[in-house]
């Protein structure tokens, strides 16, 4: 497999403050990576200066073989992108827009093809205006995918989409992986990277604090997490026996005569993983 | 090319969708032509001008500043400023074909003004054909690409979106009336004098004046046409400098 994205030791500032410190990973061709982590930890920075928009005060970066802050219109015919606020011309209707947009590009997909793959068919000649928040953000995706990208950035692509929404975007950004299509997405919903990505990356602070796919970063908690409350107390164990220490507890409680108060008994999640990760955030 | 007619295509769509531009910027200086026309008397005279004839170089005038320079600066500010041009910066769109194609809409939009206003002017007003025609669509070419080229470079000074219109309206609308769009400066005071001797509608106006109404060619004018291109190489000069694809907020 060849690497679609190599970033090496990537640094930005802001006023002198580090907003990428030292950020590295590389993604293979056909790869979704997640770029997972909460405001202001660096996504976005990291992501625009893939796309060519920002400089870099030092590393490297390496997007289809090319450096993007000198990379021209040949490049830009093998990336997509959506930005993280949609950006859109209100007064065009949805085929109008993917119409213009696939004037741009060399070999561009169907407009019909790409209107079906967001979802947006009942809306094909509906003026943007008048799309819903969810929607634009699906056109937003198809303006993306209608040059026939190699590579599709995607940032904060369901931000502020309802629970019913994000899930047939989910669908949507999935079946790119079935077109063989390297995508990088970031995200601070935990379950949105967890579903989509091959691999995750979480970020705190500019730094890369857990690289994975996502199954081995929850295995690097124990597995099973069991609370309680003992005389108002709140106990949290963790055990990689589930059944044994489960067992233990309510017997000694029954013999006791005693409830075991709030009893909760959870696997850990990436949830977990990326709360311990980033909690120390707030130092 | 094939990608520049493609652009220009959909901006032409864009503009004629627009109904701020449509208003503000195409149809009010046809309003005002046909107000203050109606006002002015036939026996009016201005600068030597019957009063509608000189109206209607200064509405050129009026609508050059509107069409051409506050309507493409104040696309430019909104566009950039809601993220239309950072993502056209993302796609392999070369950013020349960009801004020759929305000049080009501008300088469209500014020679359809013009035609509809000299007609008005024939059918209202009895005033006659233009004098040199060939002299006048140079005119009005010139005026109309250096304006756009000034709204370029303009758009790259207002910051926020929210109140570009009003920020850019508050720059043209002054400098209408001081160029003597709307009535003639004989009566001005000698420091307004002055501050209008340096304005590229002054020049403008004196300019449409002289090839639609004297039957003056334009190359005649050199001067007119040499002031009236600085401040196109000006505007083009604050462009290379000020302008910027990704918005300031945000």
């Amino acid at each position: 497999m060849s690497t679609a994205i190599r970033v090496d030791d990537l640094r930005k500032s802001y006023d002198g403050v580090e907003a990428v410190r030292g950020v590295s990973f590389e993604i293979e061709a056909g790869e979704i990576f997640g770029l997972l982590g909460p405001n202001g930890a660096g996504k976005t920075t990291t992501v625009e200066i893939l796309e060519g928009y920002r400089t870099r005060d030092a590393g490297s970066v390496d997007v289809l073989g090319r450096d993007p802050a000198t990379a021209g219109s040949s490049w830009r015919e093998r990336i997509g992108v959506v930005l993280q606020s949609s950006s859109l011309y209100e007064t065009l209707t949805v085929r109008e827009h993917l119409y213009h947009f696939a004037g741009y590009y060399q070999g561009p997909r169907q407009v019909d093809e790409v209107v079906d793959v967001v979802g947006l068919t009942e809306k094909r000649d509906s003026r943007v205006r008048t799309l819903s928040g969810g929607q634009r953000r699906r056109l937003d995706l198809g303006l993306a995918l209608i040059g026939d990208p190699e590579v599709i950035f995607l940032d904060e692509p369901t931000t502020g989409f309802d629970p019913e929404a994000r899930r047939r975007a989910w669908d949507t950004i999935g079946s790119l992986r079935e077109l063989g299509k390297t995508v990088l997405l970031t995200t601070h919903y935990l379950e949105e990277a967890e579903r989509l990505s091959d691999r995750v990356a979480v970020l705190r602070a500019g730094e890369i604090v857990a690289l994975g796919p996502p199954a081995q970063l929850t295995s690097t908690l124990p597995a099973t997490e069991i609370r309680f409350r003992r005389n108002g107390q709140e106990v949290v164990l963790h055990t990689e026996e589930p059944t044994r220490t489960l067992h233990e507890l309510t017997r000694e409680a029954v013999e006791a005569g005693q409830e075991l108060e709030g009893l909760e008994v959870r696997r850990a999640s990436l949830e977990d993983v990326y709360l311990a990760l980033t909690e120390r955030s707030g130092e | 090319m094939t990608l520049f007619l493609h652009e220009l295509k959909t901006e032409l769509l864009l503009y004629t969708r627009s109904k701020e531009l449509a208003f503000f910027t195409f149809l009010l200086p046809v309003i005002f032509f046909v107000l203050l026309g109606s006002v002015y008397g036939d026996g009016d005279n201005i600068k030597g001008y019957r009063a509608p004839d000189y109206l209607l170089t200064g509405m050129l005038g009026y609508g050059v500043a509107a069409t051409a320079f506050s309507g493409l600066a104040i696309v430019l500010v909104i566009r950039r400023e809601s993220g239309v041009l950072k993502r056209l910066r993302a796609t392999p769109l070369p950013a020349s074909v960009y801004i020759a194609s929305v000049l080009l809409t501008s300088l469209v939009a500014f020679m359809v003004e013009a035609v509809v206003l000299v007609a008005l002017a024939m059918l209202l007003f009895d005033a006659g054909f233009p004098k040199s025609v060939v002299s006048a669509v140079l005119a009005i070419l010139l005026g109309g690409s250096a304006f756009a080229v000034l709204g370029v470079g303009v758009s790259g000074l207002v910051r926020r979106a929210e109140g570009a219109s009003a920020v850019i309206t508050a720059l043209y609308l002054p400098l209408s009336f001081v160029s003597g769009a709307f009535f003639s400066q004989e009566n001005f005071p000698d420091w307004l004098k002055a501050v209008a001797d340096l304005l590229p509608l002054t020049y403008f106006i004196d300019l449409i004046g002289a090839v639609m109404l004297k039957g003056v060619q334009l190359w005649d004018r050199p001067e007119d046409v040499a002031v009236i291109a600085l401040w196109g190489v000006f505007g083009a000069f604050l462009a290379r400098r000020y302008f910027r694809w990704v918005p300031y907020e945000g």
